[in-house]
């Protein structure tokens, strides 16, 4: 008994941390509407610098003294990344600004290791909570039971803050209605800027607070942004009381999952979230929310299929592409196969993105479990190549049919957070089931036919795969059904008033859009011989977002450019640099605040102003639209 | 003049709303803005505040050019607005809602604070600790204007204050807006309800698919009948 009341208490004290973290998030929500990804670099930030602070200064003071110096640090460090990138996207999609703090992420990701070193550090005891209590036998570490305390402390500090001081109160205005809180005369920059940082510096703080109980490495940020996901979602977005009870259901979740049911210890949280998601979509304290700005859509410029000489263009690009092997060597058509493999990943997640509306932070699953699917079916059924290559996406199907039945029941920042936890299940059940995932050594030796195994047979394959692909989705956004979902994505009610039944629109789009992506992860597990839980990790998923941003959200095919310059630049870059996570993430920021409309339709704009210049022509469509009442 | 409207145009995207809008405002005064659904009233006071993104013209408050000052610092020289859909904010209490109006003391504008708005709205003293989104349409709007006096403007841009309520809320407001006059604020009133404004106004300009298109005083108003039956529906 004692044991569990032990593991319990534990349970409590991780419970600590994860509500600073969380209830910075959701306060930073609240206000700015920006769902900050960048939140776990800011807590590993914290924590390192704690750790340098507190291992140059000696003695209580030295100790508690930087751990809040860090965490002061740390917000002026937030302080200075809302001002320089944030104020420029808050009008930006949502989408966008998930992505800019996702680059952000990745920069953070390098300098760490870059400032100091990639080897785990492990901290200082806090002076005074260095021993343990006796409880019936059992050792509880006293800086557990400061934890536990400080969580309801912080919490109570947080309350009088919102309701007591007219800094709380303008908050809490805003977050209601941000121009009516401008139109009283209250400067909305330094308000959103304080509360940037007031976020930052709790998450810091938490970082902070974490170095006597773990090891600070350059992999926390990861760990703990999908844990806050988590908990600000099963809790309600902008609620504080919400993100208190969800972070301890969480970590006792964790504590007790690992006891009770070691093989799905991971996924157990985020089953939890799942439901609470399906039965109130805003959390548990949450209120539902107004329709979010969509990402698409934005101005009204009107998709046409290609003109006869567009077409003859595209098919001279992909005759050119498929005379590579005439001259290319070895490396260069498996790079190749790679890029098509990609262009399919890529026009799949388009079509659900852009097409659809759904922005899913976890298409990577899909994709995975179509190289799962052809693994299990080359290895253990022992099927031939064509066999499995035209089942293995089967798989791919199913998990979106399943995962995409409740995803399309949300939209917007709820859709991305479920895609993300649903793809983090698929990822924990690849890594745990080692029985017959081969967990993280995954799975070897799945190797193509003799009539694909050479480079430039696999490439063709490849490539007319991935032509095939892409006329296919194409044809499908030219048709009754394509319109009925570009319904769905421009106004949900309208196209329900008009007999579209919404929700099986989207969620048939789930689904092509997954079979497609299982269809490129079939082929890149014969590409590459073998599966990992890599395959269906979020660093994948978020390469598929970068991929079709950078070609153009709006636009038919520049998910098409977008792989194609993505991967190329990706594969250059890592075979250049040790900091390609820094140029990567630098590289996503950039895209976000100077190019938000992509190549494709930066190519567009400028061939529209060139046509605009001359003869007049139609382009009086092209403008964007303010967001009128 | 304490406010001047010169040549205003605004767009929402590739709609153009308003057409070279030009009115102006003295000491004191109150000046009625009367159109119909749609004529481009709320375009017009959204505008002069900073809200809508996309215009151009000039618009100057006691001398200063505001025009291309961002909405906070425009309210801040003493120009406080209304708005039409009263946007109280339903979590906050009362008294919290007067918060976010407060704003320092202003030397040419009479000052208000929460008890003096209480002798000058007697309901909402009696509701001080109530969230906004429990109060009747009625009691929002005298908040609104509440909170927007919080902020000691000199000038109010007062959105359709009558729309949508009991005459006996009308009478109530009729005696507020009245009473905000003796104090010495001056008033843009935007109304479809002629008889309401002909209660509180000293002068009035038509507006018509966002073009002026009569202004004067209520007296000469009423000696045109032909254009008071033509814009104004009655």
């Amino acid at each position: 008994m004692a044991f569990y009341v032990v593991q319990f208490l534990t349970g409590l004290a991780s419970a600590a941390s994860l509500f600073l973290v969380a209830s910075g998030l959701s306060i930073i929500f609240g206000v700015t509407r920006i769902v900050n990804f960048a939140h776990g670099a800011f807590y590993m930030i914290g924590a390192y610098i704690a750790f340098t602070l507190t291992e140059r200064f000696s003695g209580a003071f030295g100790f508690w003294g930087g751990v809040l110096a860090a965490a002061l640090a740390v917000a002026l460090i937030g302080v200075l990344v809302e001002m320089v990138l944030l104020r420029r996207i808050y009008h930006a999609p949502e989408l966008f600004q998930l992505l800019g703090t996702f680059g952000l992420t990745l920069m953070v990701e390098d300098l760490v290791v870059l400032i100091w070193g990639p080897d785990d550090l492990v901290g200082r005891r806090a002076p005074g909570f260095k021993g343990a209590v006796d409880f019936f036998g059992q050792n509880i570490p006293s800086y557990d039971l400061f934890l536990i305390a400080l969580g309801p402390v912080v919490l109570g500090i947080l309350w009088l803050l919102f309701q007591r001081t007219r800094w709380g109160v303008l908050v809490r205005a805003a977050t209601q209605d941000r121009d009516m809180v401008a139109a009283l005369g209250v400067n909305q920059k330094w308000l959103f800027t304080s509360v940037f940082a007031v976020g930052v510096f709790l998450a810091a703080l938490g970082g902070a607070l974490q170095i006597p109980r773990d090891a600070v490495h350059h992999a926390m940020d990861l760990r703990i942004i999908v844990e806050v996901f988590v908990v600000v979602v099963i809790g309600g977005l902008g609620s504080i009381v919400g993100a208190f009870v969800a972070a301890v259901l969480v970590s006792e979740l964790n504590a007790f999952g690992i006891l009770i049911f070691p093989k799905i210890s991971i996924i157990l949280v985020f089953l939890v979230m799942a439901v609470v998601l399906i039965v109130r979509p805003w959390g548990l304290f949450g209120k539902p929310e107004a329709a979010a700005r969509k990402t698409p859509g934005l101005t009204v410029n009107p998709w046409r299929p290609l003109t006869s000489n567009e077409r003859l263009a595209s098919l001279a690009a992909f005759v050119v592409a498929a005379m590579l092997p005439l001259f290319a060597g070895n490396y260069a058509l498996t790079v190749g196969s790679e890029i098509a493999i990609f262009v399919i990943f890529a026009v799949s997640l388009h079509f659900l993105m852009s097409v659809g509306g759904l922005a899913s932070f976890g298409h990577a699953a899909y994709f995975g479990l179509g190289a799962y699917g052809v693994a299990f079916l080359a290895k253990m059924a022992g099927l031939p190549m064509i066999v499995c290559l035209l089942l293995g996406p089967l798989l791919g199907c199913m998990g979106a049919a399943i995962f995409g039945f409740f995803a399309v029941q949300l939209s917007g920042v709820y859709f991305a957070m479920l895609t993300l936890a649903f793809a983090q299940i698929v990822w924990s059940i690849a890594f745990q089931w080692v029985s017959v995932t081969g967990g993280d050594n995954g799975i070897l030796g799945v190797w193509p036919a003799s009539w694909a195994a050479s480079p430039s047979h696999f490439y063709w394959l490849a490539l007319g795969v991935a032509a095939l692909v892409t006329i296919a989705l194409r044809i499908a956004v030219f048709s009754p059904f394509g319109y009925a979902l570009r319904a769905t994505r421009d106004s949900l009610l309208r196209s329900e008033a008009v007999g579209i039944d919404a929700k099986r629109v989207q969620w048939t789009a789930f689904v092509i859009a997954g079979t497609t992506a299982g269809i490129g992860g079939a082929l890149f597990a014969y590409l590459k011989g073998s599966v990992f839980p890599d395959n269906l990790g979020i660093s994948l998923s978020v390469d598929a977002l970068v991929m079709v941003l950078l070609g153009g959200v709006e636009t038919v095919s520049g998910a098409v450019i977008g792989a194609i310059v993505y991967k190329a630049l990706n594969i250059w870059l890592v075979s250049q640099t040790d900091l390609s996570k820094l140029v990567l993430g630098g590289f996503i920021v950039l895209i976000v605040v100077v190019f938000p409309k992509g190549i494709v339709g930066m190519l567009e704009m400028l061939a529209q102003r060139r046509r605009k210049s001359s003869p007049p022509g139609s382009s009086l469509l092209a403008k964007p639209i303010e967001s009128a009442e | 003049m304490k406010l001047t409207v010169q040549d205003l145009n605004s767009h929402y995207g590739p709609a153009h709303i308003l057409f070279d809008i030009g009115f102006e405002v003295g000491e004191g005064e109150v000046v009625a803005l009367l159109g119909r659904n749609g004529a481009g009233k709320s375009t017009t006071f959204r505008s002069i505040v900073g809200l809508v993104a996309q215009r151009t013209g000039r618009i100057t408050f006691e001398g200063k050019d505001v025009s291309a000052r961002p909405t906070h610092e425009i309210v801040r020289e003493g120009l406080g607005y209304v708005p039409e859909e009263r946007r109280i904010f339903t979590d906050l209490t009362v008294e919290e809602n007067l918060e976010v109006g407060r704003q320092p003391k202003r030397p040419n504008a009479p000052h208000w604070n929460c008890d003096k708005l209480f002798t000058l709205f007697p309901n909402l003293g009696e509701m001080k600790n109530r969230p906004g989104g429990r109060m009747s349409g009625g009691e929002q709007q005298m908040l609104t204007i509440a909170r927007t006096l919080m902020g000691n403007p000199s000038l109010v841009l007062l959105d359709e204050p009558s729309e949508g309520l009991s005459p006996k809320i009308v009478e109530q407001m009729v005696e507020a807006i009245l009473t905000m006059k003796k104090e010495g604020v001056s008033i843009v009133v935007s109304e479809q309800n002629l008889h309401f404004a002909r209660l509180i106004s000293d002068r009035a300009y038509i507006i018509e698919r966002g073009r002026i298109c009569f202004g004067g005083t209520m007296a000469e108003l009423d000696a045109r009948p032909d254009i008071r039956d033509a814009h104004l529906s009655l």
